[in-house]
């Protein structure tokens, strides 16, 4: 494996590790689980700690995704390399982004989204994470790669 | 590889750079679907100095949002692990010199000295519906919306009170009765623990043309409501008057609740009670402002990749030659 493939994963696998934890963690769940008791996670029971570290990881995330599709447009032979695994998990990132993006407009002041909307748009970014997450475990168990 | 970057190659790159700003701009325009025509929020204003703790406001309340009062079931479900508390206010109902899910407003009680004369001030306290409320941001389920008149309300058939908003709220305002609510529905055990309970305004009353119960209620009339600019330019024109001060204007980024005082709030901080439903009157930096700063970062992020990749791009293909 070359220096720059594992460098990607290794990054990759950092940002999904800590935009999962801090995305959990906007539920108040790690307290009640004595989680957040175990030195040094106290700051998964900090509801703001969480959220700048989600968003933070978001942008990390962002600008590491269009950064691998840009230079895969440039450097690689085609489309026709990813797999279908790699197809389903780009299509659940792009849902995870799109979603996400519009949760952060929603936060901002003095906007206001339908309350219908807020609530699809919570779920369904759970619910893509939880696709995603799925995806990743299933793609490390059985080695699938994102291109061929 | 590099050797072979095409201008095919190129223009596909080009293609898909233009993808991603009309990915940009459907997201804004998804975002622009989802929210209603924006009004000035309304916000309310109170005189303390009016004030002569009568309660009126607070009696108001209660038989104005009598029907919107949880009424558990019992007995609670078991929750794990232990330290889960068990909150019931249901048998203290009556309780009305704190915040409680039965008493959404109350009076606070300070002592000042106002030139060289020692007076008492009542201060009627409730939510402060903020301009930006973290309780309804930060809501994991969307159990508590903003509505375009500015005020926040929690949905009771949504809530799971895991009471994240009364974390996230500088005031700490929302209070939770377990044994109600969509947790008892889903696995009460494990997760949830009730509903949050707070001030909605009196949303429905508004909804009708009516004031907030507490509003009509006041004989001293304390409270007044209109348009947040006007509210604004009246509070500062009291202030003016009586040599006062403001509190709410700027306070967690800003609030449409503005109270005008005689004696600084720092004076009156010291003097009222401030415990478990009973909320302080410091100054409160804007909580969501870090959030906001870094969403605006957010927008470099996408731009940071493209030129990361354009980079490595340029300087492979400088290599090649």
């Amino acid at each position: 494996m070359n220096i720059a493939k594992k460098t990607r994963q290794t990054i990759y696998g950092i940002t999904l590790f800590f935009i999962t934890l801090s995305g959990f963690a906007q539920m108040p769940i790690f307290k009640r689980y004595y989680i957040a008791d175990i030195p040094g996670l106290g700051w998964l029971a900090k509801f703001y700690v969480t959220h700048m570290m989600h968003y933070i990881a978001a942008i990390v995330l962002i600008a590491f995704v269009v950064y691998v599709l840009f230079d895969f447009m440039f450097h690689r032979s085609g489309m026709n390399r990813i797999t279908g695994t790699g197809y389903f998990k780009i299509i659940i990132l792009a849902g995870l982004i799109v979603s996400g993006a519009l949760m952060v407009i929603k936060n901002l002041p003095t906007v206001y989204f339908s309350h219908t909307a807020v609530i699809v748009l919570d779920l369904a970014h759970l619910g893509f994470c939880m696709v995603l997450l799925c995806v990743s475990i299933y793609s490390l168990i059985r080695k699938k790669t994102w291109v061929s | 590889m590099t050797s072979k970057i095409s201008r095919r190659a190129f223009l596909k790159g080009s293609i898909t750079a233009a993808g991603s700003v009309a990915a940009t701009t459907s997201i804004a325009r998804a975002a622009k679907s989802m929210t209603r025509e924006k009004k000035e929020p309304l916000a309310t204003l109170l005189d303390i100095s009016k004030c002569i703790g009568c309660e009126e406001c607070v009696y108001a309340c209660r038989e104005a949002n009598a029907d919107k009062y949880p009424e558990p079931k019992k007995p609670f479900p078991k929750m794990y692990p232990g330290r889960v508390p068990v909150q019931d206010w249901s048998e203290k109902r009556d309780v009305t010199d704190r915040l409680t899910p039965y008493n959404w407003l109350f009076i606070q009680h300070a002592s000042a000295t106002v030139n060289g004369e020692a007076i008492d001030l009542t201060i009627p306290r409730r939510c402060m519906h903020c301009d930006n409320p973290p309780c309804v941001k930060l809501c994991p389920w969307g159990s508590a919306k903003q509505e375009d008149n500015g005020l926040s309300r929690i949905d009771p058939d949504l809530c799971l009170g895991g009471s994240k908003c009364k974390k996230a709220c500088p005031w700490s305002i929302p209070e939770r009765q377990t044994g109600v609510g969509l947790y008892l529905d889903l696995l009460p055990p494990f997760a949830g623990n009730g509903v949050m309970y707070k001030c909605d305004r009196c949303y429905n009353r508004l909804e009708k043309g009516e004031v907030p119960a507490c509003i009509e209620a006041c004989p001293e009339d304390v409270q007044t409501i209109g348009p947040r600019s006007e509210i604004l330019k009246k509070a500062h024109a009291l202030a003016k008057e009586m040599n006062g001060y403001i509190y709410g204007e700027t306070e967690n980024g800003g609030t449409n609740t503005i109270y005008v005082s005689p004696v600084p709030f720092e004076q009156l901080n010291k003097s009222i009670e401030i415990g478990k439903g009973k909320p302080h009157l410091n100054k409160v930096k804007n909580m969501m402002a870090d959030g906001t700063n870094l969403a605006k970062a957010m927008i470099v992020a996408p731009i940071a990749g493209l030129a990361a990749a354009f980079g490595k791009f340029y300087m492979s293909s400088k290599e090649d030659k």
